[in-house]
């Protein structure tokens, strides 16, 4: 188990550079001076050329390179030009909000979708089964600031259940932290839930399709233990592989969500990053985002030795 | 001798949108206690649903069941699916044939054996265990303690098909049905197994449902056996009585298939020529008759009840005796029974 974690970590290394590579180009090799585009649209000359000093701009390419994916690897990537603060402390202050609403999201989603998919394969072909998918579609089709705007408006304006928008860090009590983010958690796991609930009809119709599901039926086993124990344990890999492809889709959502709702989160560092044409920020985003999509990858890999023992860690 | 299970004019029909298919067509057979009852007959001709339709695990949807199928008093057609379910691994243990695929991958055997037990004999974890290690010895798997732990990929098929058996009779069953237990087996495996479930019906005193295509297991294993063709139970009797005396033309080409048997007639009858009709109405004649080289014009008419050749000794088939002298003046090797 944990070599094959090592040979998969050490297999993301090659990646991890294409990806460094790809950001690293995207300031450096677009047409015009980099440092002027660094420095931004209000930058004077000097401070122009105190940005191509540090950045060695007179240097040759690779060199450059080397410098620039060395400070990365040191976590320094560079210094906001809006606000001058190291790129690193930003997403670092900016972590907790998308950290809280993302797990939020998930464990939301695996709530409703899971069971929503479990029973939909049950009942196929059934009035259940259409009315779910029904819905699954429904959600999906219906895009995340949509959505966010009709929740915000039914359970914060109309209802006045939660708030409209903001986010109450853990610090001040995590009660309070939940309430902040169930809207746009909610908004989020509707998009997420519909792709989730279909792959996991679909891979459990397979299963319950299978020779083992007749034999748990000729053991006398409830419907509920035969679903649950023998059917959704054998339907859990392809799950959690596009939980795990639902990230990425996740992270998108993250961006609009947070703006939608006013979350200082990574998805509200990157809009203003952008409108503010904040290159180095904007770089380090994509950097901590590539990276962590990489982790999850890794991660869901490891897990599906916990599905399968025929999967050997 | 006390009938353990009792099966009365079973009929079935699987309805769906392209029409209605006879898969069985008016089945009655009694399993007496301690005995191997083989179920023999050529792909599709109702094994494995008359197997299905005593589990009670035939699609509630689209099949019509009519008749009764008696464990001990009960009707088993008139039990609720919850009763059902109290029955199936319980009462009446059921092995599939392929063990490869029969089991689930991503449990333990020992769980798998465990959970029913726990199931059925509200045993704790422990006991549940501790039975499912017991399971493993009876069913002579070495190093059964360790084998607990195993996941079915780690096991051979033969090992595995011990595990199905362990799991069918971790509740001492009265019935175990075995659905062509040892098809997806190499032959030397296959024979292994036959001998464990001969030797497990004594120790434990069950009866069995040995359903198979092979005749060569029916001979070594089975003390009765059922021919079935297309639905029908088309001849019935003690294993050595049909073989020396097979009674309708369907047994008759049956056995001349089997190497060794009714040698002259082997070179024109090895396979039976034709396949198994589908069957979308009742026929009232014999439905082999189109392939039966016995046949006459009467075997389009209906046909009468099964009539008895001898003692427990039962067939359909209104050309009894022609077949019978047509296989009697050869001379007959059972060089294999
Ligand atoms: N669920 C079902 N719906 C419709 N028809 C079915 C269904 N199950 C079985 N049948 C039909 O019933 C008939 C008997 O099938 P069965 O599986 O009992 O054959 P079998 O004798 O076990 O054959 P084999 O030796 O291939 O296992 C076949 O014609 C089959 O197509
Ligand atoms: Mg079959």
């Amino acid at each position: 188990m944990l070599t094959y974690l090592a040979g998969r970590i050490a297999s993301a290394v090659p990646i991890v550079l294409l990806v460094a590579i790809f950001i690293f180009s995207l300031v450096n090799l677009t047409p015009g001076d980099p440092a002027v585009l660094l420095a931004g649209d209000n930058a004077t000359p000097a401070q122009v050329e105190v940005i191509r000093e540090r950045l060695h701009l007179d240097q040759p390419l690779p060199t450059r390179f080397v410098v620039w994916a060395g400070n990365a690897l040191r976590l320094d990537l560079g210094e906001s030009i809006y606000s001058n603060q190291p790129v690193t402390k930003l997403i670092a202050q900016r972590l907790e909000p998308t950290f809280v609403l993302a797990i939020a999201t998930l464990i939301l989603t695996v709530v409703i979708a899971v069971p929503l998919g479990v029973i939909a394969a049950w009942k196929v072909n059934t009035w259940i089964d259409r009315g779910i998918m029904a819905f699954a579609v429904l959600s999906f089709s219906v895009p995340v600031f949509v959505i966010g705007y009709l929740l915000a408006y039914v359970f914060a304006v109309q209802l006045k259940w939660l708030p409209v928008q903001g986010y109450v860090p853990l610090a001040d009590g995590i009660l309070a932290t939940l309430r902040s983010v169930a809207l746009p958690a909610m908004a989020l796991a509707l998009v997420f839930a519909a792709l989730i609930a279909r792959v996991t009809r679909a891979s459990m119709l397979e299963v319950l399709s299978e020779n083992h599901i007749r034999t748990a039926r000729a053991k006398g086993l409830s419907t509920r233990r035969i679903l649950v124990i023998h059917a959704l344990k054998n339907a859990g890999v392809p799950v959690i592989t596009v939980i795990g492809i639902g990230f990425a889709t996740l992270i998108g959502g993250v961006v609009v969500t947070e703006s939608v709702f006013n979350i200082p989160g990574i998805g509200r560092l990157t809009v203003d990053a952008i409108t503010r044409r904040d290159y180095p920020v904007v770089q380090g985003v994509i950097l901590f985002f590539s990276v962590l999509l990489i982790l999850i990858n890794i991660a869901v890999d490891m897990s599906y030795a916990l599905f399968d023992p025929r999967v050997k860690g | 001798m006390t009938d353990t299970l009792s099966v009365e004019h079973l009929n079935l029909t699987f309805e769906n949108e392209n029409g209605a298919v006879l898969a069985l067509d008016e089945i009655s057979f009694s399993l007496a206690r301690g005995e191997i009852l083989s179920l023999v007959g050529e792909s599709g001709c109702g094994k494995s649903v008359t197997a299905m339709a005593i589990m009670g695990l035939l699609p509630p949807g689209s099949a019509k069941i009519s008749g009764s199928i008696r464990l001990g008093p009960t009707n088993l057609l008139d039990l609720n699916e919850a009763e059902l379910r109290n029955v199936r691994g319980n009462r009446i243990g059921m092995v599939f044939q392929d063990p490869m695929t029969s089991l689930d991958p991503v449990h333990t055997v020992g769980m798998q054996i465990a959970e029913v037990v726990q199931r059925h004999r509200g045993a704790d974890a422990k006991a549940a265990r501790s039975r499912a290690l017991e399971m493993l010895d009876l069913v002579r798997i070495p190093d059964a303690r360790n084998r607990l732990q195993a996941y079915p990929h780690e096991l051979s098929g033969g090992m595995r098909q011990r595990v199905m058996i362990a799991m069918a009779l971790a509740c001492n069953p009265e019935v175990l049905i075995a659905d062509e237990p040892t098809t997806a087996l190499d032959v030397t495996v296959q024979a292994q197994i036959l001998e464990l479930i001969g030797e497990l019906k004594s120790e434990l005193s069950m009866s069995v449902i040995l359903i198979t295509h092979d005749l060569g297991v029916v001979a070594s294993t089975a003390d009765r056996m059922m021919v079935m063709y297309a639905g029908r139970i088309v001849e019935e009797g003690p294993v050595e009585r049909v073989f020396s005396r097979p009674s309708h033309g369907y047994t008759a080409g049956l056995l001349q298939s089997l190497p060794g048997y009714g040698s002259t007639l082997r070179s024109h009858l090895t396979e039976i020529a034709g396949s198994v009709p589908r069957l979308d109405h009742r026929n009232p004649g014999c439905t082999f008759a189109p392939r039966c080289r016995f046949a006459t014009g009467h075997c389009n008419a209906p046909l009468p009840d099964a009539h008895e050749i001898g003692a427990n000794h039962r067939s359909l088939c209104i050309r009894d005796t022609a077949v019978f002298e047509a296989i009697s003046n050869h001379e007959i090797v059972r060089a294999w029974a």
